[in-house]
């Protein structure tokens, strides 16, 4: 018999359709004209037959239960009714049917117990979401159907939630003995709603304690220390997360610096306008895929990757060719050009996009994140971003280390001369490295694509910062770059949590002009007697 | 031959650092600001057809406060070498340590009646903080403008050089410097008005700060800060101490080695340059009315470094040149082609570069060296100095 009710049941609950009938003295209290009584009929329903007790519980959250005379019954499709208590078909359909009205309160009530009986369905999936919505909400008289289903739970994880909720239920019990293990039991969690849970037991109201007794006191005392200490290290987990993360940003955008500056010795004052440029290329790549191939709109960000960098190397070689190669060897002239490419470039984006910035949306497979504890979540595009640098810099060294250019570069900074006696072509290997340090900052605008502001003056707002890296790490070589961003994403954003972000920024600014004082080379010098660099 | 410096009185000496013809072009120019401004922009009717407006004077005495910038740049990187992307803060200072005073001088005039600033009663200030402590005294203001610049140049400086930073590494400090004063600058707490800075100045002195006497006076003196600062100039780069500077800016290492320690000459000069920046800034901030953060910016630094780069580095006089032709074109472009503008100041910067080394003043020399050349004037020597002077 395949009626709507147990269409819903297998859907929402994977319980077989055969069910035994309910007790109809169990159900004529649901339409009680007391809220109070309806609350009461809701639990003992729930305990009393908590398979069956379901599709009623829905039928009425749903607001299709119904009252024929003193028989409860479900209102289907297409006018049909059933029996609430043996779901059976009623042919003819009874007269004088009244619909059961319910109150909000009762709805919460309804929806609690309906979370509740889900802890029994057969797809962990949905025992899992039972599960956390139980420990939302949770009060003692659902102390037996948590006992219930802490007997017959396996999950390791669900049962962890169940006990949790069995704990935060039984503090309201009457009995100290209880309410102390419960106490005990909450200590063991991470989530900060059970802090709260627990604070006011070690609280006075007026003159006497909220808690009388003071062995559970103490428990409960110690057990908020333990959760609170649980916080804070998930706090400074998140923290350094964070951190990473903003080290991982700072990494892309100083790579191609530490390149072009840390290799070759040129001064890029126009880098943060690769970077932008490199953000252009994800927005004109999402509006191309919006306008041709919107099925594939979630993947635009894969083409992005190698518009992105072709791009801005593409820029940057013109760069190159056109004003730096004739300044090679005055760095401090070589400033001031990039600085006006720098305003071109922006001024061209601005003529082109607009001043107002772009909007970039997160592909979909970018959205949520990794919940690692109640309190720290890790979001997805933070994590794609991290593993990206990763990528982008295990590249580079490949780069650098493995490839005939790579080779090229690396004698081209060691002797420039020499280089070229033994017939390294040095103006087209310039030109080549300058081209993939602004390629690699292309790619780096792709991610900052992903979670910035894309707009004209965006490249100005990182200029400073990945010259502070390339200079804290030291010119020359990637580790230096590489331990320099992440060491002051890190930094900051511990700081960030004593001092706030404009005052941490400021100190890590005034850290680093300390730091040069002490150390002009930076943290990681390459080895040679120089009387000038 | 020159006679021995030490034997000549000061004012022979530093008469004789100008030629006839530097005299006479700073004496007329000299006479057009203290005479003909205050007469055509007073006496004539608005009118006239010399009549100079308020726009004029405002436009004119803010850029010879940037040209005082200017030169003050020019000493440190055309005859030191050293490139500074910091030299805004300092002008910012200035302007903030004089536009302390003019807050004051506001008394209860404000939007709020308050003794205290009105952006202290926004916040709910009850009190002045402390560094506001004296700063009703106009010589107090005029300390403040001076001290504390020269410090914090002097101890930055000293630690910088100490350590041998140079050449781009230390640009990029200073703009990092520059970078953080901003940022604390911009926030409400550091008790410098936030964003929004020092505006709606009232009085200077007891005098209405919006009066025609008043911007004649401020405009006459920004004209006699920049002769004095030309002046000051001069004599330091003609004096010993200049010529060791440019022996440093040429090669440290040897002028280290004949047994001269760089740190001194490159901390003198840079602190010189950074009370002249800050004299700047506090005649700027009452001609204009109004000092904020965005002073500090770091584009702002680098746009000094493009006057000094387009008039010609290492004169006295291209500075001032390129500071007047980079704010009479900005200017121009923002009224008649805003979007325009920086397409001008980039290509301006790419070219300075790349085809005006020695700036404005350098292609002048070369254009004249050539003409003589090509009349075939036998004055080898005379174009063999000009082409000195061009690389000078």
């Amino acid at each position: 018999m395949y009626t709507l009710r147990s269409l819903l049941a297998i859907c929402l609950l994977g319980i077989s359709c055969a069910q035994a009938a309910i007790d109809p003295a169990l159900l004529r209290p649901l339409a009680d004209d007391d809220s109070d009584r309806r609350i009461a009929a809701i639990a003992a329903l729930v305990e009393a037959a908590p398979e069956e007790a379901q599709p009623v519980l829905q039928a009425m959250a749903g607001d299709s239960l119904a009252l024929a005379g003193e028989r409860v019954v479900v209102l289907g499709a297409g006018g049909r009714v059933f029996d609430a208590a043996s779901n059976r078909e009623l042919t003819p359909p009874p007269a004088g049917i009244e619909t059961i009205g319910i109150n909000n309160r009762v709805r919460r009530e309804l929806a609690s117990a309906l979370a509740a009986l889900r802890l029994f369905s057969a797809e962990r999936e949905v025992r899992w979401q039972a599960a956390q919505e139980v420990n939302q909400n949770v009060d003692a008289r659902m102390l037996p159907l948590l006992d219930r289903a802490l007997a017959v739970e396996k999950d390791p994880k669900i049962r962890d939630r169940l006990q949790l909720a069995h704990a935060q239920a039984s503090l309201g019990s009457t009995d100290a003995a209880v309410r102390l293990a419960a106490v005990k039991t909450l200590g063991e969690s991470s989530d900060p709603r059970v802090r709260q849970l627990l604070l006011p037991l070690t609280e006075k109201q007026g003159d006497s304690w909220r808690e009388a007794d003071s062995a559970v006191r103490a428990a409960a005392g110690t057990s908020i220390r333990s959760i609170e200490q649980r916080l804070a290290w998930a706090d400074n987990l998140g923290r350094a997360f964070t951190g990473l993360s903003l080290g991982s940003i700072l990494l892309l955008a100083a790579l191609g610096l530490a390149i072009t500056y840390g290799v070759m010795g040129v001064i890029n004052m126009a880098h943060g306008e690769l970077l932008m440029v490199g953000a252009y290329s994800a927005w004109a790549m999402q509006s191309v895929f919006r306008t041709h191939l919107s099925g594939a709109l979630d993947w635009y960000l894969l083409a992005a990757i190698p518009v992105g960098f072709l791009s801005a190397a593409l820029v940057g070689v013109l760069m190159e060719r056109i004003v730096i190669r004739h300044l090679y060897g005055r760095p401090l002239e070589t400033l001031l050009a990039t600085w006006g490419i720098s305003l071109f470039l922006m001024q061209v984006a601005r003529t082109l996009f607009g001043a107002q910035n772009v909007e970039v949306a997160n592909p979909s497979w970018m959205a949520g994140g990794v919940e690692l504890l109640p309190n720290l979540l890790l979001p997805w595009n933070r994590i794609i971003i991290v593993a990206f640098s990763i990528a982008v810099l295990i590249a580079m060294w490949a780069i650098l280390n493995l490839s005939r250019l790579g080779m090229f570069v690396r004698a081209v900074t060691q002797n420039r001369p020499m280089a070229g006696c033994v017939g390294v072509p040095t103006g087209r290997v310039d030109t080549l490295a300058f081209g993939l340090g602004a390629g690699i900052a292309g790619l780096g605008g792709v991610a900052l694509s992903q979670i910035a502001n894309v707009g004209p003056d965006m490249g100005q707002g990182y200029i400073v910062d990945s010259f502070m890296v390339v200079v804290l790490g030291g010119v020359g070589q990637l580790a230096g770059a590489v331990w320099a961003a992440l060491g002051l994403g890190v930094f900051t954003k511990f700081l960030e949590g004593w001092t706030g972000a404009v005052v941490a920024k400021i100190v890590v600014l005034v850290l680093i002009i300390v730091f040069i004082q002490k150390r002009p080379q930076g943290l990681f010098a390459l080895k040679g007697r120089f009387v000038e660099s | 031959m020159r006679p021995s410096p030490a034997r000549t009185p000061f004012i022979v000496r530093l008469g004789s650092s100008f030629d006839a013809r530097s005299w006479r072009l700073i004496g007329l120019f000299a006479a057009f600001a203290l005479i003909a401004v205050p007469v055509m922009h007073l006496a004539l009717p608005a009118d006239h057809p010399l009549h100079l407006s308020t726009w004029f004077i405002t436009l004119v005495g803010k850029i010879l406060c940037y040209a005082i910038v200017a030169v003050a740049m020019d000493l440190i990187w055309g005859y030191g070498g050293i490139l500074s992307l910091g030299h805004g803060l300092f002008f910012a200072l200035g302007g903030y340590g004089f536009g302390m005073y003019l807050m004051r001088q506001i008394g209860r005039d404000g939007s709020y009646q308050s003794d205290l600033p009105d952006f202290m009663v926004f916040l709910d200030w009850k009190e002045l903080p402390w560094f506001w402590i004296g700063s009703d005294s106009f010589l107090w203001a005029v300390l403040l403008v001076l001290v504390v610049p020269a410090l914090i140049a002097f101890v930055f400086g000293y630690f910088a050089f100490r350590s041998r930073i140079k050449g781009v590494y230390f640009s990029i400090i200073t703009q990092a410097l520059t970078y953080a004063a901003m940022l604390l600058f911009f926030r409400n707490e550091t008790g410098f008005g936030g964003n929004n800075g020092f505006t709606d100045f009232k009085r200077i002195l007891g005098h209405p700060i919006t009066a025609p006497e008043t911007r004649v006076v401020l405009f006459a003196l920004s004209a006699l800060a920049l002769i004095g600062t030309l002046l000051l100039a001069r004599y330091l780069v003609r004096s010993k101490f200049g010529r060791v500077l440019t022996a440093i800016r040429d090669a440290e290492s040897r002028v280290m080695f004949i047994g001269y320690n760089p740190l001194w000459y490159k901390l003198c000069a840079w602190t010189l340059s950074a009370v002249l920046c800050a004299i700047a800034g506090a005649l700027y901030v009452p001609q204009v009315g109004i000092i904020n953060p965005s002073e500090m910016s770091v584009a702002n630094s680098i746009e000094i470094a493009i006057w000094v780069a387009v008039g010609g580095r290492g004169t006295l006089i291209g500075p001032v040149i390129g500071a007047f032709l980079v704010n009479l074109a900005k200017s121009w472009f923002t009224v008649s082609f805003p979007e325009y503008w920086l397409f001008f100041l980039g290509t301006l910067f790419i070219v300075a570069t790349l085809y005006l080394p020695q700036g404005v003043v350098g292609l002048w020399a070369r254009l004249r060296a050539g003409r003589r050349r090509g009349e075939g004037a036998a004055a080898g020597t005379t174009t063999a100095a000009a082409a000195k002077g061009a690389g000078a």
